[in-house]
């Protein structure tokens, strides 16, 4: 295991290597720069050099790939040009913005997608069945930012049960964050006016960028489940007289939920790419608006940072499923 | 051990004693008439064997004796399943828990797919044992050791925290019996329980099931395609047809003097050892009945060399044949001549002692 686990970090070095190449030439091809994006179209030619001069830009980009690899081994992720402040600072400000909407979304799309597909398969070609079957397939084809621009109008403007943006009230913006993530930090402090003010900003976030994995995993613990209810084990669990409730949960879910596992490790990688549309409109500040922004100025800096950083947690994160899959799986071992 | 025929058969109460069951699977497109109505008694430790064909409805039978056939399609349509005179049929779910496993155990076919792949066996064994016996953990896992010794599995503390995919086909099938005689049942069935086996495991299989009927006392049904299993561990044995019993009687008695072209058939398709001739096996012609509607003749008719119009036309009942307590329900039943040419019956063995019946174990 300890091996496979060495083995499968070891991977991520080549995989980073060539991405970080590919994202830093491609973002140097596009049209534009950061000088211009910064100084606008007015600019003078002249401005403009200083401007590149000033970040290392009029150098041949192979120096400027190798100098950025230079400091990155070092882990410095350089400056933005837009905010001139260190990438690494903003990232660790950003990151746990994000964490704490994904962590949501998953367990929206987990606590209601695991149950509501288990019971539809219980009940296959029932109500619940049908009409979890037609949910899904709104919520796989509705567009995300239509969703939170809905969510948004009837929940906080309309209804005004929730607030519109931001992951904390206002007033409480200079509470101590100790971790960066709110929820946590609330607990940390024991300020629970902070906590229930970022568990209400969390809401309706979280359910619009949960949706699209909820749709996806009902779908998946359902046909799972189908296929687990109709094995020869189930009948013997019931043939030794169990109470069906511990059928369901300790025979059934517990095999159902294998490919459920590797789902959820995928949906991930796609949570993130959601969350910049999500972030964007609730005014979240994640690490999705983030990398939005820094598109807008050819961030450079901030781009290279955030994507390659996006990369690695995704990497991370499947790797996690991968090892976690051994544990709930014993017929799968690493060597 | 009474003979099946009609509910009024027994005066005294039987172990077990299954009453005109009649079982049906309703879907929107048809409805499956897997189980016709079948009777039979069984007295404690005795040894009955159900053979058929595959969708004979044997195991289907099984299935709705303890209340677990598949839903939402399955479904008891008439009969009774009195287990020391308390009818299963109808019986709340929370009181036939009990039974299952508990008085009435069962073993599959495939010991491959029987076992749950994400729990170890000491679970899947002290699980039955708690629900049943209300063990704490510890004794639960301590009767988990003795039963898998029992059952012949080596080193069977250390093997309690394994997994199925960790045992062979033999050794898992072994933990399938360990788990059903877990709570001392009174009845054992065993639905086809060598099928997926070697044959040299099978005759392994099939002696531990001898050996821990006679010891704990059980009874068994021994559910099977295959004549020569139930040769060897039944003392009767009931010929089963598209959901009805064709023939029934000691197990001696049938394999030696079988009535029913059916049970004819299927010694036919049988080889043995004995044989100074190589003998070609013959197969029975056609195919199993499709069970949507029922006959209004015999259901073996379009298969039978024997059938004549009353076959066709007129349901035949078991009834008594000169063996007393050996029954058929055939219109016309195989001539003795025909045995003899077919090398059973009226030879010397024929009315030997079980030891006889050696000639078709596997």
């Amino acid at each position: 295991m300890l091996r496979y686990v060495a083995l499968r970090l070891l991977y991520m070095v080549p995989v980073l290597l060539v991405l970080s190449f590919v994202l830093f030439a491609f973002l140097r091809a596009l049209p534009g720069g950061p000088a211009i994006a910064l100084l606008g179209e007015r600019a003078t030619e002249r401005d403009l050099e200083v401007l590149e001069q000033r970040f290392g830009l009029d150098r041949p980009v192979h120096e400027q790939y190798f100098g950025y690899m230079r400091n990155l081994a070092r882990g410095d992720l350089g400056v933005s040009i837009r905010t001139r402040r260190p990438v690494r600072e903003e990232l660790l400000d950003r990151f746990p913005a994000t964490v704490e909407l994904s962590i949501g979304a998953i367990l929206v799309a987990v606590l209601v997608g695991v149950p509501l597909g288990f019971a539809a398969a219980k009940r296959y070609q029932g109500a619940i069945d049908q009409s979890s079957l037609v949910a899904s397939l709104i919520g796989i084809s509705f567009p995300v930012f239509f969703l939170a621009l809905l969510l948004k109008y009837v929940f906080a403007v309309r209804l005004g049960w929730l607030p519109t943006i931001g992951r904390i009230d206002v007033r409480m913006l200079t509470a101590e964050h100790p971790t960066g993530f709110y929820l946590l930090d609330g607990i940390v402090t024991r300020d629970w006016d902070a906590f229930v003010s970022a568990a209400k900003h969390l809401v309706l976030p979280a359910i619009a960028l949960g949706t699209i994995p909820l749709a996806i995993i009902t779908r998946i613990t359902r046909g799972a489940t189908l296929d687990v209810v109709s094995e020869d084990y189930v009948r013997t669990a019931r043939a030794k007289g169990l109470v069906s409730s511990v059928v369901n949960r300790r025979h059934i879910l517990r095999n159902a939920m294998l490919p459920v596992v590797t789902i959820v490790g995928l949906q991930v990688g796609l949570l993130l790419t959601g969350a910049i549309l999500t972030e964007t409109v609730f005014s979240w500040p994640g690490m999705g608006s983030w990398i939005l922004e820094a598109i807008r100025f050819r961030d450079y800096a901030v781009l290279q940072g955030g994507i390659l950083f996006f990369v690695l947690v995704v990497v991370l994160v499947n790797l996690l499923v991968d090892i976690s899959y051994a544990f709930l799986n014993p017929r799968i071992r690493y060597r | 051990m009474t003979s099946p025929g009609s509910a009024a058969a027994t005066d005294r109460t039987a172990l077990l004693s299954v009453r005109d069951l009649e079982v049906r699977f309703v879907t929107r497109r048809a409805t499956i008439h897997a189980v016709n109505g079948i009777s039979f008694d069984l007295d404690p430790g005795a040894t009955l064997g159900i053979v058929g064909e595959s969708g004979c409805g044997k195991s289907v039978s099984s299935l709705a004796m303890l209340g677990i056939l598949p839903q939402p399609a399955g479904r008891v349509k008439a009969g009774q399943v009195l287990l020391d005179g308390r009818d299963l049929v109808g019986l709340s779910e929370h009181d036939l828990r009990q039974v299952r496993g508990g008085e009435i155990a069962m073993i599959f076919q495939d010991p491959m797919t029987s076992l749950n792949p994400v729990l170890t066996i000491g679970r899947q064994i002290t699980e039955a044992l708690r629900a049943h016996l209300d063990m704490d953990k510890r004794a639960a896992a301590e009767e988990a050791v003795a039963l898998l010794d029992r059952v012949g599995i080596p080193d069977a503390r250390r093997r309690l925290s394994d997994y199925p995919h960790q045992f062979s086909g033999g050794m898992r099938q072994r933990v399938m019996i360990a788990m059903a005689i877990s709570c001392r049942p009174k009845v054992l069935i065993a639905d086809e329980p060598t099928t997926a086996l070697d044959v040299t495991i099978q005759a392994q299989i099939l002696d531990l099931l001898r050996t821990l009927v006679d010891s704990e006392g059980m009874a068994l049904i021994l559910i099977t395609h295959d004549l020569g299993v139930v040769a060897g561990v039944c003392e009767r044995t009931h010929v089963m047809y598209a959901g009805r019993f064709v023939e029934t009687g000691p197990t001696t008695e049938l394999f030696a003097r079988p009535k029913h072209p059916y049970t004819l058939g299927l010694l036919k398709s049988v080889p043995r050892l004995d044989e100074r001739h190589h003998r070609r096996l013959e197969p029975i012609g056609g195919a199993p009945r499709d069970m949507r509607e029922l006959p209004t003749g015999c259901a073996f008719a379009p298969r039978c060399t024997y059938a004549t119009q009353a076959s066709w036309e007129v349901l035949p009942l078991l009834e008594p044949t000169a063996g007393g307590d050996h029954r058929v329900a055939c219109h016309n039943p195989v001539p003795d001549a025909e045995l003899v040419a077919a090398g059973l019956g009226l030879g010397p063995d024929a009315d030997g002692d079980a030891e006889d019946d050696d000639q078709w174990r596997p």
